[in-house]
């Protein structure tokens, strides 16, 4: 790697500060958590050479989680391993426990972070072999009349990036809150409305400006009777990103299912929530009848390119399968 | 035999090159150090690691991985560098007790921590029964993977739950064998747990 400076800044209004500060000198420089995304890309040469790297490892206060009954608070520095190992995350918001271990590898688990897990760029074959494509500036994107394999079938276009994060697809589906801090002091987002579009924003997966920082999440209180599972098929056993995941929860009463949150992963270029199968289940005894159909709506609308019509097929079944296994139907 | 090798003379040359070049104010806060950055030498700084239970104090360029400083700087060369994005598993040592990937992890951000790498596991000319396990079980074959599967190995072990097949799988999914000798490393590590 060409040479830059590894600043450790103490608090985070420091680390605001010196990204700032580089970009207004018209240098760059970048965060870094876990800093494995970070380093390949900057290996790779995907990103521009940085002037300097800004280490929040040694931020204190961000390493935490914080379980209670009104609600959980989890640092952006708690490593993805922690998550998923963590007693009172697997005990009140198993879905996220599992997204977690879901994740890469134990490598890769012991030093990411949660908050890098969710903001990590995409691992398009196109973008990560350093195709002069959309998302790097380049005027078109590779995997329309390419290898689509992977691609999205929801929300696609102009780009046809999928969201590579699992623990972002749970924390959408718990409805969670980031915590943002940014040169503006700190914000609130809601899950829901943190990823977006390559039609709304064709550099960046999320909300954060340059200067922001994702730096703790928020969950809400997790409600007795509420189970979930986080389910994720990959093209082999372990050690790379969903072809297609769900992650759901479902809060039932005996048979009958109160509520529920379905978000499908590996299918769009964010978390896909799935409002009207969601709908299906409202109020309905959980049946095999029941779950084909909100598996079928789920996938209604799905856009397919050339070689990934599979995943339809694959996210109907996985659908149908999870809301049997968490309803205790199955 | 002249006793020169070519790590030796490597070794040399870039000590050379680092003790002539001007180093930056090594005390400097991130504000002085960023400030300082915009031409000249690379930014250093001075660390202080603790290897196989040894303390180093050393001054690193900030670009380093810790692999490289392992490898080129305590000669710790056991450790190798595969795919270098990790990926392969090659460099996988112990940072405070956890298995990481040494080259996707800067020296800097080691600073005050303690690295494991496989020249620790043998004490007093003993080996560790995984070593041994690997022996006995034929889990080396071209040998360039075995020193992160070990250490994975060893951060199963560490964590003193009881392992199973599918634990020893999914402790070693992050490294890969190219002469894909899986299940031989299963069976080693298996059996070392089990102190067979």
């Amino acid at each position: 790697m060409k040479a830059f400076a590894n600043l450790s800044p103490a608090t985070l209004a420091e680390a605001v500060e010196l990204l700032g500060a580089a970009r207004a000198n018209g240098e760059i420089a970048y965060p870094a958590g876990g800093g494995s995304d970070l380093l390949g890309m900057v290996k790779d040469e995907l990103v521009a050479a940085p002037d300097s790297i800004v280490d929040l490892k040694r931020i204190p206060g961000l390493d935490s989680i914080r379980v209670s009954d009104s609600g959980t608070a989890i640092g952006g520095l708690v490593t993805v391993d922690t998550l998923a190992g963590d007693e009172g995350i697997r005990l009140r918001y198993p879905v996220l426990a599992e997204a977690a271990a879901a994740v890469g590898t134990p490598q890769l688990k012991n030093t990411g972070t949660i908050a890098g897990n969710v903001c990590q760029r995409p691992w398009c074959w196109y973008f990560r072999q350093g195709f002069d494509c959309l998302k790097r500036g380049g005027d078109q994107c590779y995997s329309v009349i390419g290898e689509n394999q992977q691609h999205a079938i929801f929300g696609g276009g102009p780009s046809f990036i999928v969201h590579p994060s699992d623990t972002a697809n749970a924390l959408v589906a718990l409805d969670a809150e980031f915590q943002v801090a940014g040169p503006n002091g700190e914000r609130r987002v809601p899950a829901s409305e943190f990823f977006v579009l390559p039609r709304d924003n064709l550099q960046r997966e999320n909300v954060l400006d340059a200067d922001e920082l994702l730096v703790g999440i928020s969950l809400p209180a997790s409600q007795a009777g509420r189970n979930g599972a986080y389910r994720k098929v990959m093209d082999r056993e372990a050690w790379t990103h969903a072809v297609v995941s769900v992650a759901l929860t479902l809060d039932m009463d005996g048979d009958v299912c109160r509520d529920a949150c379905i978000v499908l992963g590996g299918v769009a270029p964010i978390p896909w929530r799935v409002s009207a199968a969601e709908d299906v289940l409202h109020g309905q005894g959980i049946t095999a009848e029941l779950a084909q159909q909100a598996a079928d709506t789920a996938l209604e609308g799905a856009q397919p390119l050339a070689k990934n019509g599979y995943k339809v097929t694959m996210a109907r079944a996985l659908v149908r399968r999870s809301v049997l296994e968490v309803s205790g139907t199955a | 035999m002249t006793g020169i090798t070519r790590r030796s003379f490597l070794g040399r040359s870039s000590a050379g090159i680092a003790a002539t070049a001007t180093l930056p104010a090594l005390t400097a806060g991130p504000q002085e150090k960023a400030a300082a950055q915009q031409s000249g030498p690379a930014p250093r700084t001075r660390i202080e690691l603790t290897v196989n239970g040894e303390s180093h104090a050393l001054e690193v360029e900030d670009r380093w991985t810790l692999v490289e400083v392992l490898r080129d700087h305590l000669e710790l060369t056991g450790t190798r560098v595969g795919c270098d994005r990790g990926e392969c598993g090659a460099c996988t040592v112990l940072l405070d007790g956890k298995n990481i990937y040494a080259c996707s992890y800067l020296a800097v951000w080691a600073d005050g921590k303690a690295v494991e790498t496989v020249e620790g596991l043998a004490r007093n000319g003993v080996l560790d029964p995984l070593q041994q396990a690997f022996i006995e079980h034929d889990a080396p074959q071209c040998g360039f993977c075995t020193s992160g599967q070990l250490m994975s190995a060893k951060a199963l072990l560490n964590e003193g739950a009881e392992v199973t097949e599918q634990s020893v799988r999914e402790a070693l999914v992050g490294n890969i064998c190219r002469c894909s000798n899986f299940l031989n490393y299963q069976a080693a590590v298996l059996a070392a747990s089990r102190g067979a």
